[in-house]
C-alpha cells in the first residue's frame, strides 16, 4: 500500500474536487450555483458615479487650475520641439546618444529620427516627445520623494507598496476617465495618466537601492562628519545611483507606453493619435511604420538613460583642462548653431517636403491584400482549428464545443465514461506513483476542461483559487485570493471576470511553454541567445499598440486575435527567465550530476530544469503580468473579458463601471503575482537556493 | 619601546562601566545611566533573560595617548560595539566615555560631528568606502565635505595616498582595486583629516594571511611616523600581540583581561585566556627582563644580556650554563638573573598547576 504517500493535503483536494463535482450536478436545481443572483449585486459603480459627480461640481476649478499649471511646460517644450528644424534636432539627439553609448548608439538615433523625418511624421513625434518630456522628470521627482519617505518610514513604507501594485496594475483605460472628468480634455490627461503609471518603478527602485547601501559606507560617511544631509546627498544617494537611474530608466520607459495609450482619449496630434487613426481606417501599413516611430523612440531613450546608468564619472580634477571636460558640450553647441544657420538657408533642413515624404504603407496595404485574398483558405483554417479545439473547449468544456457542427461528432454516453474512466485512472496512477500533486492537477485539469472554465459553478472557482492560494502561500494569501473573487462576483463582473481569465489563463501558458522552450534552447547554444536577445529587446520596449497591428492585419478583429497578440508579448520574460535560471545554475551540482553518469537528458530534465524551476516560476509570473497588460489593449480588437468592461467605461464615460473593472484586473494580477512569487519563493527555500532574487 | 608607552601615562581616551544593550527598553535596567551596577555578571543575565541582546557589559579601558591598545575577541565578543559606543556611531545604553578630559556622550549633534571631522579617523573591516567616488575622491571625501577648497583638499589626499604607497592610482574606482589596496584608501581617508584617535574595526581580517601581515608591517611604520592613539580591534590573537602596546581580551560582551600582552601570556587570568595563550610561539614574545629573578648568589663569572634580548636568543647559553645570565636594564641597572628554571617558570603560567601526570 502506498497510501501512506496520501497526505492530507491531497484530501484536502479530493474534497474540493468532489464539492465541484457535487455543485455541478445540483446545477439545474439550484440556480443561484451557476449564476451569481443580481439581487445580491452591490451597485459600487453607482455609487462611485455619485462620489464623482460631487467631485467635479465641488472641486472642479481645484483640478482645473492644477491642469492649467502642467499644461504650460508641456506647450513651451511642445514649442521649442517644434521650432527647432528637424535637422538641428536630429543632430542634438545623435550627440546625446553618443555622450551616453559611444558611435553605435549615436548612428542608430541619427537613422531612427531620420526615419521619423522621412516618412513625414517629425511633428507628431516631437508633440509626443514634448509629453514624455514633462510626465518622466514629474514622474521621477515624485517617485524619488515617496521613496526617500518609503525608506525612511517603516509605516509609509506598508502604504505605499501596496498602492504602487495597484497602481500599476490596474488598467490606465480605468484611470483615463476620472483623469478626463477632473483635468478636462487635452494633453494633460496624457500626462498625469502617464506620470501615475510610470512614477512606481522610481519608488520602488529608489527604496530599493537606499537599502542597499552597505552600512559601513554610511558608518564612514558619519566617521567622516558629514551632516544629515550631506549624508544623504553625498552618500546614500551617489552609492545607489546606478539603482536609482535603473528606476528612472523604467519609468521613462512606462510613462513612453502610456503617452501612447492615453492618446485613445484624443484631442493631441501625437504619435499615439496616429496609430489608432490608422488603425481605425484599417491603413494597417501605415499604423506600422508610425507605431515603429514609438518604438524607435522607446529603444532610443531606453538605451539612453541606460547608458547614462552604466557610466561612472571618468572626472579627473587634476588633468583636464576647461575646455577637456566641456568638449562634447562644446561640439554639440557648435554643431547645433552651424546647422541652425544652413537651414536657414535650405529650407529642406526646417521642414521635410511633403513630397519628398516617402511611405511604404499603401504598398504594404496592397501587399497585405493580396496575402489574404490568396492564402484566404489556410488563414481561415488555423483560426478556425484554433477557436474550435483549443479555445472553445477550455471556455465551454469539451461538453459544449463537442458537436457535430465543430468536432464532426457528439458526445455519447460512451465518450463520456470513457473520459472519466482515462482521466481517473491517470491521476490514480499518478497518485500511487507517489505524485499527488500531480494526480490533483490532472483531475482539476479534467474536471475544467469537460466542464469549460467558464462554466464552473462560482463558489467552486471562489473555493479552489482560494485553496490554490492557501496551500501555495499559505491562509493569508488563500483568504486574500477568496476576499478578491468574491468582489467580482459582488459587484456582478463575474462573468466577465472568467472571461478574462480564460483568455489570459490560455495566453499565459503557451507563452510560457513556448518562451521557456526558447529559454532552453538558449541557454544551453549561445547563438541562439545571441539571435533571440535582440528580439526580446525590441519586444519589450514595442508599445503594446503597436504588437497588435500585424495580427489586426492578418486575422481581423475577434478573440484569436487577441489571443496571438498578448502571446506575442508575454513569451519575452518567459526565455529571459528560463535562460537566467539556467545560466546561473550551482556549478558544483552539475559537476556532481555529471560525474555520477548522467546523461545530457538527464542533466536537463532530472537536475537543471528542477533547479531552475523556481526562477522559472518568476518567469511565468512575469508572462502572466505582461499578459495582463496586452489583455486590456487587446479589448481593442474584440475581446469579451473584464477589459472589454474597462474600455465601454472609458467610451461611454462611465466612470463607475470602468474603475471597478478596472480593480478586478488589478486584483486577478495581484493574485497571480502573489501566488506564483510564493511557490517560486518557498521552492527556493527548499532547494537552499539564494531566496533573494 | 613597548614598556615606555607606561611612562608618559597621559590619557587620551577613557571607557567607563559603559553598556549596550539592545533590545525593547534597555533604559530601565539602568537607573541613572552612569553604567554602575553591583554584580556586572547577574544584571547582564537578569537583562538576557528580558529578551535584550548585552553588546557590552560593563566596559571599562583607557587608551593612552600614542600608543596602540588593542582589543581581541571572539566573533560576536562584542568588539565592533564598543567601539562604535567610542566613536558614537552605536549610543550607549549607560557609562561615560571620556575623550581629551570631555564627555563625549554629552556633545550636541554639531559638536560631535566637528569632532569626527578633525579628531577621530576610522577604518572599516569591509572598508566601506565610496563605490561612486575613484580613490582621491574617496580620500578627499571629509576634507570636502568640511567645506575645504578643492586643491586643498587634493593636496593633502596626495599626501596620505602616498603613506599608503598608493600614488598612481589616484583614478581607479574601488572596485578596480584588490582587497588590500581598498583597505589602503581606507586608512588613507581616515588618516586624511589628521586625527589624534584612530579607529580601526578589524582593518585587516578580510585581507588574504600575506597581504595581512605586509599590512600589519605598514601599519606599524606609519604608527611609527605619526604616533596616533590607536584602538585597533582584531579577533586574532597574534595580530594583537604583534600591534599591541596594551590590549583588552572581551568575551560575551565584557573584559576578560587587560594588560600587555606578555602579561596576558604569562599571568592569563582563566582558563579563556589561556586557551588564545597556548599556541603563542613564547619565545619570541618573552624578553629577559619578564624571566629575570632576583638571585642571592655571587654573581661574577655570568654572562650578561640587555632586557629585552628576546628569550629565543638565550635559549642555548642557558641550556649550558645552569646559574643563568645577568639581565641588565637600559640605564645599566642590574635587573637579575634569568635562569633555565625561570624560563620554565614563565612558561608553566600558561599550563596551569596540574601535575597529575607526575608520580611522586
Ligand atoms: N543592531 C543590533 N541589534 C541587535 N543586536 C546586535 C546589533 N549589533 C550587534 N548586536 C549583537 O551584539 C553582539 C556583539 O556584536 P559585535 O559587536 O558586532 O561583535 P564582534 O564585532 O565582536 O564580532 C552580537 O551578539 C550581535 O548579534
Ligand atoms: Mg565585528
Amino acid at each position: 500500500m502506498r497510501l501512506h504517500n496520501l497526505n492530507r493535503g491531497f484530501f484536502h483536494w479530493l474534497a474540493v474536487i468532489a464539492i465541484t463535482l457535487a455543485c455541478i450536478s445540483i446545477e439545474g436545481e439550484w440556480k443561484w450555483l451557476s449564476e451569481y443572483p443580481n439581487a445580491f449585486i452591490a451597485p459600487f459603480s453607482d455609487w462611485l458615479n455619485v462620489i464623482m459627480d460631487w467631485t467635479v461640481n465641488n472641486c472642479g476649478s481645484f483640478f482645473m487650475g492644477i491642469s492649467w499649471l502642467l499644461e504650460w511646460p508641456i506647450w513651451a517644450v511642445q514649442k521649442v520641439l517644434n521650432w527647432l528644424p528637424w535637422s538641428v534636432s536630429v543632430f542634438l539627439f545623435s550627440a546625446v546618444a553618443y555622450a551616453a553609448s559611444g558611435w553605435r548608439l549615436a548612428i542608430f538615433t541619427l537613422s531612427a529620427t531620420i526615419y521619423m523625418v522621412v516618412i513625414g511624421y517629425w511633428e507628431e513625434s516631437m508633440n509626443s516627445l514634448s509629453l514624455v518630456a514633462i510626465s518622466v522628470p514629474l514622474a521621477i521627482l515624485i517617485g524619488f520623494v515617496i521613496g526617500v519617505w518609503g525608506f525612511y518610514s517603516d509605516r509609509a513604507e506598508r502604504v505605499i507598496m501596496p498602492s504602487l501594485d495597484l497602481f500599476q496594475t490596474v488598467p490606465a483605460f480605468a484611470y483615463l476617465l476620472p483623469i478626463l472628468l477632473l483635468f478636462g480634455f487635452g494633453t494633460v490627461v496624457g500626462l498625469i495618466a502617464s506620470v501615475l503609471y510610470s512614477f512606481p518603478p522610481m519608488v520602488r527602485n529608489t527604496i530599493i537601492g537606499l537599502r542597499s547601501v552597505a552600512p559601513e559606507v554610511i558608518e564612514s560617511g558619519l566617521m567622516s562628519g558629514a551632516t544629515p544631509s550631506q549624508l544623504f546627498w553625498q552618500v546614500r544617494v551617489p552609492s545607489c545611483r546606478r539603482q536609482i537611474l535603473l528606476g528612472v530608466n523604467q519609468a521613462t520607459m512606462a510613462s513612453l507606453s502610456m503617452v501612447i495609450i492615453a492618446s485613445i482619449i484624443g484631442g493631441t496630434s501625437d504619435i499615439g493619435w496616429e496609430v489608432l487613426t490608422t488603425i481605425r481606417k484599417a491603413q494597417f501599413g501605415e499604423s506600422l511604420l508610425v507605431g515603429m516611430v514609438i518604438a524607435l523612440m522607446a529603444m532610443i531613450i531606453d538605451r539612453i538613460t541606460f547608458g547614462l546608468a552604466q557610466r561612472s564619472g571618468i572626472y579627473d580634477p587634476n588633468q583636464q583642462g576647461l575646455f577637456e571636460r566641456y568638449r562634447l558640450l562644446l561640439i554639440a553647441a557648435l554643431g547645433g548653431a552651424v546647422l541652425f544657420v544652413l537651414a536657414q538657408i535650405f529650407s529642406v533642413l526646417v521642414d521635410w517636403p511633403r513630397e519628398m515624404v516617402w511611405s511604404p504603407g499603401r504598398a504594404m496595404n496592397d501587399g497585405l491584400a493580396y496575402l489574404i485574398i490568396n492564402y484566404h483558405a489556410q488563414i481561415d483554417a488555423v483560426k478556425t482549428f484554433a477557436f474550435f479545439y483549443v479555445m472553445l473547449p477550455i471556455k465551454i468544456g469539451l461538453q459544449g464545443a463537442v458537436s457535430p457542427f465543430t468536432w464532426g461528432f457528439a458526445l455519447t454516453p460512451y465518450h463520456k465514461a470513457i473520459y472519466t474512466l482515462a482521466m481517473a485512472g491517470f491521476s490514480l496512477w499518478l497518485g500511487l506513483r507517489g505524485k499527488n500533486m500531480a494526480g490533483v492537477l490532472v483531475m482539476l485539469f479534467a474536471v475544467f476542461i469537460y466542464f469549460g472554465l467558464t462554466n464552473i459553478p462560482w463558489p467552486c472557482v471562489i473555493l479552489i483559487y482560494g485553496v490554490i492560494g492557501w496551500k501555495v502561500g499559505g491562509r493569508n494569501l488563500g483568504l486574500g485570493t477568496m476576499l478578491g473573487f468574491g468582489f467580482m462576483a459582488v459587484t456582478g463582473n463575474w462573468a466577465e471576470a472568467m472571461l478574462s481569465i480564460y483568455l489570459c489563463g490560455i495566453a499565459a501558458i503557451i507563452s510560457f511553454i513556448f518562451g521557456t522552450s526558447v529559454g532552453i534552447w538558449a541557454a544551453h547554444n549561445d547563438r541562439v541567445s545571441a539571435f533571440v536577445r535582440p528580439i526580446n529587446d525590441t519586444m519589450q520596449t514595442m508599445p503594446l499598440f503597436v504588437i497588435l497591428i500585424p495580427f489586426v492585419m492578418v486575422f481581423k478583429i475577434g478573440e484569436f486575435t487577441g489571443l496571438l497578440a498578448i502571446i506575442a508579448y508575454a513569451f519575452v520574460p518567459a526565455i529571459r527567465y528560463a535562460e537566467h535560471g539556467l545560466r546561473n545554475l550551482p556549478e558544483t551540482v552539475i559537476e556532481a550530476a555529471n560525474m555520477m553518469g548522467a546523461t545530457k537528458n538527464q542533466l536537463l530534465w532530472r537536475v537543471k530544469i528542477p533547479l531552475a524551476l523556481p526562477v522559472m516560476m518568476l518567469g511565468l509570473n512575469q508572462t502572466i503580468m505582461y499578459a495582463i497588460a496586452m489583455l486590456v489593449i487587446a479589448a481593442l480588437v474584440g475581446t469579451n473579458g473584464l477589459e472589454q468592461i474597462v474600455y465601454i467605461g472609458l467610451s461611454d464615460g462611465n466612470f463607475g463601471i470602468g474603475i471597478i473593472a478596472g480593480l478586478g484586473m488589478a486584483i486577478i494580477a495581484i493574485i497571480a503575482d502573489r501566488t506564483t512569487q510564493a511557490w517560486s519563493r518557498t521552492r527556493r527555500e527548499q532547494l537552499g537556493l539564494d531566496a533573494s532574487l | 619601546m613597548k614598556t615606555s608607552v607606561e611612562d608618559r601615562k597621559e590619557i587620551k581616551l577613557s571607557c567607563r562601566n559603559v553598556w549596550k544593550v539592545y533590545g525593547a527598553r534597555p533604559e530601565g535596567f539602568f537607573e541613572n545611566g552612569n553604567g554602575l551596577v553591583k554584580d556586572v555578571s547577574s544584571h547582564a543575565e537578569k537583562l538576557r533573560e528580558n529578551d535584550h541582546i548585552v553588546a557590552n557589559a560593563d566596559v571599562t579601558f583607557d587608551v593612552h595617548a600614542g600608543e596602540i591598545f588593542v582589543i581581541m575577541g571572539l566573533s560576536g565578543s562584542g568588539k565592533s560595539t564598543i567601539v562604535r559606543c567610542l566613536s558614537r556611531l552605536v549610543e550607549p545604553t549607560a557609562g561615560e566615555i571620556i575623550l581629551d578630559g570631555e564627555d563625549l556622550l554629552k556633545k550636541s549633534d554639531a559638536e560631535l560631528i566637528d569632532i569626527r571631522r578633525h579628531k577621530m579617523g576610522m577604518v572599516f573591516q569591509s572598508f566601506g568606502l565610496m563605490p561612486h567616488l575613484n580613490v582621491i575622491d574617496n580620500v578627499a571625501f571629509p576634507l570636502k565635505l568640511q567645506g575645504k577648497a578643492e586643491n586643498e583638499c587634493y593636496q593633502q589626499a596626495k599626501r596620505v595616498i602616498e603613506l599608503v604607497e598608493l600614488q598612481g592610482r589616484e583614478n581607479n574606482y574601488p572596485k578596480e582595486l584588490s582587497g588590500g589596496q581598498q583597505q589602503r584608501v581606507g586608512i588613507a581617508r581616515s588618516l586624511a583629516v589628521e586625527p589624534d584617535i584612530w579607529f580601526l574595526d578589524e582593518p585587516f581580517s578580510a585581507l588574504d594571511p600575506l597581504i595581512r601581515k605586509q599590512m600589519q608591517d605598514e601599519f606599524l611604520s606609519i604608527q611609527l611616523k605619526l604616533q596616533k592613539s590607536i584602538v585597533f580591534i582584531t579577533h586574532d590573537f597574534h595580530e594583537a600581540l604583534r600591534l599591541a602596546d596594551r590590549m583588552a581580551i572581551m568575551r560575551d560582551g565584557a573584559i576578560v583581561q587587560i594588560g600587555r600582552p606578555v602579561d596576558l601570556i604569562l599571568n592569563p587570568v582563566d582558563d579563556y585566556i589561556r586557551e588564545f595563550t597556548l599556541d603563542v610561539p613564547w619565545e619570541t614574545i618573552l624578553t629577559a627582563a619578564d624571566i629575570a629573578e632576583p638571585s642571592d648568589e655571587p654573581l661574577a663569572g655570568l654572562g650578561s644580556v640587555s632586557e629585552d634580548t628576546l628569550i629565543e636568543k638565550l635559549l642555548y647559553y642557558l641550556g649550558d650554563n645552569d646559574r643563568g645570565v645577568i639581565v641588565h636594564a637600559k640605564d645599566g641597572s642590574v635587573l637579575g638573573v634569568a635562569t633555565a628554571r625561570g624560563v620554565v617558570k614563565a612558561l608553566s603560567a600558561g599550563s596551569g598547576p596540574d601535575t597529575s601526570s607526575v608520580k611522586v
